[in-house]
């Protein structure tokens, strides 16, 4: 009884590491990516010393930062500024465990896939929010607080966008999501929620044009001012992570997730994971352009885009959507 | 792997056939179960204001563990996505703005304290009344262990189906009533000052080269 409680604790640890492992060494190179393709957009070079065209750049930038002395600030409040990295980074790995890589390549495959999801990242907030208050500093307790007022605007749009989906789908299940996209990826009917989504996940992760609570010209560093060493990796890492699960949901709800563009020959052939990863790697890409290209948006802009321009359009699309699959009697199941 | 199937969460749980179940489940009841009760019991005694409001969200998330455990996959996810990810954000965000004078909020303790007293204790007088008449419920009855009924339905179907049928009207007056709680408070708070400078956006839009410049002949030594 014990062997085998042994056994399949074994097993549950190899699974989350099969996960997390390639998360973290995607992490690394998603940097890598985007200060690449950041400086091709500005006519630089980038980093190009460290390793053939600089490739390992991420990984020294990682020891130098985790070799360094990690400073608590003595007027902090210490428990929750330690706290603070360390959910960020939890919430962020927390999420990989619905996704599904490919039919059946999933860690936990539960029927509210979706709703998990959205919870594990309307969560992430908490992360932003603790470490303003714990550092007791002006800069960082501002990030923070845009931060959280950001975040819960914009959660109202993207839990729209989801519902909008789930009709069209009839289960919250990421498999059958995607499975709901053999004959035509929802980013066609739905395209103007696709580009609702990806807009809101920009603001989401806290990413530019929308990177107000980190905002360098203003508040030298956001919420994490007060951090350095190890616990400022966690939060980079914890910020790149839950960008690449922001674009993995990006993909599952509107670029059909493990399938090919069309079911012929050539392409079907290809593992669904190599799918899923080029198009990931596709949205991660229009993240990074977006950076290279927009200005920074002002703060009452940020909120007026998402209550008075997002929000009543996205909550009539859910209303026209449901009214056409009502009418034309193509609701699912 | 499938993909049908109701207790997708609890899979690691079915997937061991061999080891107890119960005794998992009772582990794992037993752990959400003290942790809601204790942080729950931090709330009301730490001295931080802010530590009240994150313990508050630690027993939330708890709570959801146990909806979890229950087979209430949905109500889970709705506790964690409303209470924890929205109502608690904006709680924090108050109580953190607030300038609380921690030894005045001690104060008033002693004077609070028989009320407080006095709405627990009736509180567990009901519950217990309810556990001693109700025979019939499953709370008395159900000799059993938690754990989940696994049904063909998922529950957020059920949900759906009887809350969009049966409940209909209950449902929608519930919306009217948020609504005219929302108009309310937007009423109270919303003060029109005057003299604040609002972006116009459309306006802001329209300005080409022929409104925004002009253009004068200044005369030389006279400026404008």
């Amino acid at each position: 009884m014990t062997y085998d409680i042994f056994i399949t604790g074994l097993i549950i640890i190899a699974q989350i590491l099969a996960v997390v492992v390639p998360v973290l060494i995607s992490v690394a190179f998603l940097v890598y990516a985007e200060r690449k393709v950041l400086a091709l957009i500005q006519l630089r070079r980038g980093p190009n010393i460290v390793g053939p065209f600089g490739i390992l750049q991420s990984f020294a930038d990682a020891l130098k930062l985790i070799t360094k002395e990690n400073i608590i600030p003595s007027g902090s409040n210490k428990i929750v500024f330690i706290l603070a990295p360390i959910i960020t980074m939890v919430l962020s790995l927390a999420g990989w465990a619905v996704i599904p890589f490919a039919p059946g390549w999933v860690v936990s495959d539960i029927n509210v896939g979706i709703m998990y999801l959205f919870a594990v990242s309307s969560l992430g907030v908490y992360g932003i929010i603790m470490a303003g208050w714990a550092s007791n500093s002006q800069y960082p307790f501002l990030g923070a607080l845009r931060s959280a007022a950001q975040m819960v605007s914009y959660e109202v749009s993207i839990g729209f966008v989801i519902i909008t989906v789930l009709l069209c789908v009839g289960s919250l299940n990421l498999s059958k999501i995607v499975l709901a996209q053999q004959t035509v990826w929802f980013a066609i009917p739905l395209l103007p929620m696709f580009i609702i989504f990806f807009i809101s996940a920009l603001a989401e992760t806290n990413r530019l044009p929308f990177d107000l609570p980190e905002d360098e010209s203003t508040l030298v560093a956001g919420f994490f001012t007060e951090y350095s060493s190890a616990s400022f990796v966690l939060f980079f890492l914890g910020e790149y992570a839950s960008m690449i699960l922001m674009s993995s949901m990006t993909v599952i709800l509107f670029l059909g997730g493990w399938l090919p563009p069309f079911d012929i020959y050539p392409l079907n052939v290809v593992p669904g994971v190599i799918w899923f990863t080029v198009k990931v790697i596709f949205i991660l890409f229009l993240f990074i352009w977006v950076r290279g290209t927009f200005p920074r948006y002002r703060y009452d802009q940020l909120m007026r885009l998402g209550w008075k321009v997002f929000l009543p359009f996205s909550l009539f699309w859910v209303v026209a959507t449901s009214g056409f699959l009502v009418y034309f009697d193509m609701l699912p199941n | 792997m499938e993909i049908d199937g109701s207790k997708k969460l609890l899979k690691i749980f079915i997937s061991i056939e061999n080891i107890d179940r119960m005794v998992l489940y009772s582990l794992t009841f037993y752990l959400f179960s003290s942790v809601a009760v204790l942080s729950a019991l931090m709330v009301i005694s730490a001295k931080n204001p802010v530590h009240s409001v994150l313990f508050l969200i630690l027993s939330f998330v708890n709570a959801s563990g146990l909806f979890v455990l229950l087979g209430a996959e949905f109500l889970a996810m709705i506790l964690v996505v409303v209470y924890v990810g929205a109502v608690a954000v904006l709680f924090l965000f108050v109580v953190m703005m607030l300038d609380i004078n921690f030894v005045r909020l001690r104060e008033g303790f002693l004077q609070y304290l028989p009320f407080g007293a006095l709405l627990g204790i009736v509180l567990v007088i009901e519950l217990g009344i309810l556990f001693l008449t109700d025979r019939s419920s499953n709370i008395y009855n159900n000799q059993t262990p938690l754990q989940p009924i696994v049904n063909e339905v998922e529950n957020t179907k059920m949900i759906g189906q009887i809350l969009y049928t049966e409940y209909f009207y209950l449902f929608q007056i519930c919306g009217i009533i948020l609504l005219v709680a929302m108009i309310g408070s937007i009423t109270l708070t919303l003060r029109d000052k005057g003299g604040v400078k609002r972006q116009n956006i459309d306006s802001q839009n329209t300005v080409d080269a022929s409104t925004a410049i002009e253009k004068k002949k200044v005369n030389i030594g006279e400026g404008i």
